[in-house]
């Protein structure tokens, strides 16, 4: 995997790389794929797959993560803690409740997920199930 | 409580007069800017940004944040399905002379820069009483 090394066109490959799969048909296939918040993006790291979710100044006993089969429901609430006497000049951020569902095309171990909040930012780590790792078939 | 549902926005690339010299693409920070009596506060969200890899300098009252991706996290992930783009982060912002530039304190946490630039001692309000 030396295609992110070189530090000058590093970046620019991996964002070459992230806008040939936006919006991929990889999730397309359920209800529930697309849109929504939070952006997910998901990558595959051997026989992984990780989800990488932006989510910017969550408390973490807001964010509510579940799993069942192959189905990961991500909800919770950002609100904003600013002071109340205070004149607003600018307003971007969006703030209020979530409730997201995706249903990945292979089944995965639902015990075995692992999920990090660091930096804004929501990694999943998801193990494929035991009947969707590939077999080798020994030739008899 | 506040129950309206949150959305996702589209991430804005920066448009800048000079053309960086990479080539790579850089993004403006959803920034929610708020003022109490005391200071101004600059609230910028910068997703998978670390501390070490922000830099904040006033120049000619000129605040500029940069903040640089550490993409060495992405080596040996495939993307399979994207639905946002990654990169650095820069915006800036001219400041009225009414603030204390030596005082600017800059907070991240969780993704989110938070800048309190207190106001200089003559631009704080003051009550007149009514004589």
């Amino acid at each position: 995997m030396a295609a992110y090394s070189d530090p000058f066109s590093a970046l620019l490959a991996l964002q070459r790389a992230l806008e040939s799969r936006i919006a991929s048909g990889w999730l397309a296939r359920s209800p529930s794929g697309m849109g929504g918040y939070p952006p997910i993006n998901i990558f595959q790291q051997g026989d992984n797959f990780v989800a990488i979710i932006e989510l910017p100044g969550m408390e973490r006993n807001n964010l509510h993560i579940e799993a069942k089969e192959n189905t990961i429901r991500i909800h919770g609430n950002k609100s904003q803690n600013y002071p109340k006497e205070v004149s607003v000049h600018r307003r971007e951020r969006g703030f209020g409740a979530f409730d997201r569902t995706i249903t990945l095309p292979i089944p995965v171990d639902a015990n075995a997920i692992r999920a990090e909040y660091n930096d804004g930012i929501l990694a999943l780590f998801l193990p494929p199930a035991e009947s969707a790792k590939p077999r080798s078939i020994e030739i008899s | 409580m506040d129950q309206q549902e949150i959305q996702t926005q589209q991430k804005r690339e920066v448009e800048s007069r000079q053309e960086s010299t990479i080539a790579a693409r850089s993004f403006v920070p959803l920034t929610d800017i708020f003022e109490d009596d005391h200071a101004l506060t600059i609230v910028m969200e910068m997703p998978g940004i670390q501390r070490d890899n922000v830099d904040v300098r006033v120049e000619n009252n000129i605040l500029t944040l940069e903040a640089r991706l550490d993409y060495s996290k992405y080596q040996g992930l495939k993307p399979v399905y994207t639905e946002y783009n990654v990169g650095n982060y820069t915006r800036s912002f001219e400041l009225s002379g009414k603030i204390n530039q030596d005082a600017i304190r800059a907070e991240l946490t969780d993704g989110v820069m938070t800048l309190t630039l207190p106001k200089a001692e003559s631009a704080k309000p003051r009550r007149i009483p009514i004589s």
